[in-house]
């Protein structure tokens, strides 16, 4: 599998991130250098090896269904670089 | 219909300009779990709160914060499993949906495409008397919520609600075995049916607890059996998917506009387009979201923060254990055990409470008498005064008296209406109202006969006609009647009447 430049600025779209045209086929290359490496993981032979889900031998933990969190409107939105009435305020996004 | 002896219902036939089309429907409903927490995080579920007041930094996407499953939502979704007569997977795993919108913080909504909960069931959904379609579900599994978006509040910004981010979802995954709009009305109706016997979801579709997808293709009569045998999808039209509609009547209104727009455009030697569109309620059409498809790239990877998720057989086994009784078994236990008609059933099963109401009502009584109260009196003035079930003025206790003063004969049919009446307005104990207002019934035929005596000699013209023509009799039993009051035992009257007459 082989990234152009077309797929790299389709990526860049995707993740909301700017790339000026001129440094798309760097992008690309850089794409195509990791899955370069992915690639060469692809040779080892893994038939009949169950795939590691983690590296520690845990169980995934759980909580009960108690509420235990939530009230703290203010906290929530001081990062927000605009906030009205206890909502994020957005630029209008609509269908 | 435990006996299984129902036929599947005919498929809906839409007539094009040239020939006859047939639907193929398949749904993925959005359920929330009723939960008190969310899926991932700490923050309350309850709805109607104010503006992002039930938000953890998990829900807010703030670096750094870890999701903890609640296993509370997991037993709710294991639940439902067991309910639709799904396997349920020991071992599913969560994966990671990417997409970017403001009223989803992360960046990504914590999914399971690779590995669902619950796995292969099915929902039988009534379609009449003694017919029925099998609905097979494909696979149902955990998700959480997206927060909302309110765009009307400003001219120039959107502003965003986190309170619903988070929460838990289950998808509901039907195989495209619907094939009318009714059908499809029917499906969400039953499976809102069994999800609220079973506790795990509200269903509460206006606040948006049950949502669903449609997935809509038309195909000519014959293709859809040609689909069954070979499994083969090419045989059927290109669908659409018709997205988040919440309400039975819009879905199928939409399934139905949207298969005569796809007939028109195939007619019209025209192709359709595989894409997402949006039912308008106001315009009655369905319009492409083409602009989100570009963004339905979604690049699903394992979810790194969670492991999967292994559940234990004994645990799924106690869950079964503790389920209730499903609507299907309870409707065909009412028409054993009580004598009610199949109609009669339905509507008392319809609703988890009312079944409960009526089953109260009915304990130690007649069977057919409560279901006729229950269904005409009781429901019939909650309706006047929209009222929820919950909500009745008249309780089960007090009607089950009531109905035990009309079963000892100390009250007539009619003064029972009217004491349904002074339970519902004024409240209180019906034998102790009986009493006090001297409802009894007049059951003293010393009584009757002087009343009809009255009445015979009053009236020497109506005698006659009534000798000549023993019909009219009834006319003295009105005159009895309303003499005293509507409190003579009717059947008293008659026979004394039809004695005094010498019919």
């Amino acid at each position: 599998m082989s990234i152009d430049t077309k797929t790299a600025a389709h990526v860049a779209k995707l993740a909301r991130i700017r790339v000026d045209e001129d440094d798309l086929p760097a992008l690309a290359d850089e794409f195509n250098t990791i899955l370069g490496f992915i690639e060469q993981l692809q040779e080892v032979d893994v038939e009949g090896v169950e795939p590691m889900t983690g590296v520690t031998p845990m169980r995934l933990k759980r909580r009960d269904d108690v509420v235990t969190d939530g009230n703290q409107t203010d906290k929530v939105l001081s990062n927000a670089p605009d906030a009205r009435e206890g909502f994020f305020a957005v630029p209008k996004v609509v269908e | 219909m435990l006996d299984l002896t129902y036929e599947a219902p005919t498929p809906k036939v839409i007539q094009g300009a040239k020939h006859d089309w047939e639907l193929v429907i398949g749904l993925e409903v959005h359920a929330q779990v009723a939960s008190k927490a969310k899926l991932f995080s700490g923050a309350s579920t309850q709805f109607g709160a104010e503006p992002n007041s039930n938000v953890a930094f998990v829900d807010a996407g703030m670096p750094g914060m870890l999701p903890v499953i609640n296993e509370g939502c997991v037993a709710l979704a294991v639940k439902t499993g067991l309910g639709l007569k799904a396997q349920i997977n020991l071992v599913s795993a969560f994966d990671r949906k990417n997409y970017f919108y403001p009223d989803l913080p992360q960046g990504y909504q914590i999914s399971q495409l690779y590995h669902p909960l619950v796995g292969e069931g099915e929902v039988l959904v009534d379609m009449g008397p003694g017919v029925a379609r099998k609905v097979r579900i494909e696979r149902i599994h955990m998700e959480q919520d997206a927060g909302k978006s309110i765009h009307d509040m400003d001219p120039h910004m959107s502003f965003v609600d986190l309170n619903r981010t988070g929460v838990a979802l289950m998808e509901i995954v039907s195989r495209p075995d619907i094939r009318g709009p009714e059908e499809a009305a029917a499906y969400v109706g039953k499976l809102r049916q069994i999800l609220r016997y079973l506790g795990t979801c509200n269903g509460d579709m206006q606040n948006g607890n049950l949502r669903a997808d449609v997935n809509v293709s038309v195909c000519r009569p014959g293709d859809y059996e040609k689909f069954i045998e070979t499994g083969d999808p090419s045989v059927l039209g290109t669908r659409c998917e018709i997205k988040n509609m919440n309400s039975m009547r819009f879905i199928q209104a939409a399934i139905d506009h949207e298969a005569r727009r796809q007939i028109a455009i195939i007619e019209d030697g025209g192709s359709v387009v595989q894409e997402t569109r949006l039912y308008d309620p106001d315009k009655g059409e369905t319009r492409s979201m083409r602009n989100k498809e570009e963004a339905h790239d979604y690049r699903y990877f394992p979810d790194p923060d969670l492991l999967p998720l292994e559940i234990e057989q004994a645990w799924v086994d106690e869950i079964a254990g503790s389920l209730p009784e499903l609507p299907d078994e309870k409707r065909a236990r009412f028409v054993t055990e009580y004598g009610m008609t199949e109609y009669d059933a339905n509507v008392l099963t319809a609703e988890v409470e009312n079944a409960a109401f009526f089953e109260e009502v009915a304990a130690g009584r007649d069977g057919k008498t409560a279901a006729n109260w229950v269904i005409n009196e009781l429901f019939g003035r909650l309706k006047k005064d929209d009222l929820a079930i919950s909500e009745s003025p008249v309780s089960a206790a007090q009607l089950g008296a009531i109905l035990d003063l009309l079963a000892k004969d100390e009250i007539s049919g009619k003064i029972a209406k009217d004491l349904f009446e002074i339970v519902w307005t004024e409240g209180g104990d019906p034998a102790q109202i009986v009493e006090d207002r001297g409802m009894k019934q007049v059951t003293d035929t010393g009584a009757i006969e002087a009343a009809v005596d009255d009445i015979i000699a009053a009236n020497p013209a109506q005698v006659e006609k009534a000798q000549g023509n023993p019909k009219l009799a009834g006319w003295f039993v009105g005159q009895v009647m309303k003499a005293t009051g509507g409190k003579a035992n009717p059947k008293a009257v008659n026979q004394i009447v039809t004695d005094k007459l010498g019919l």
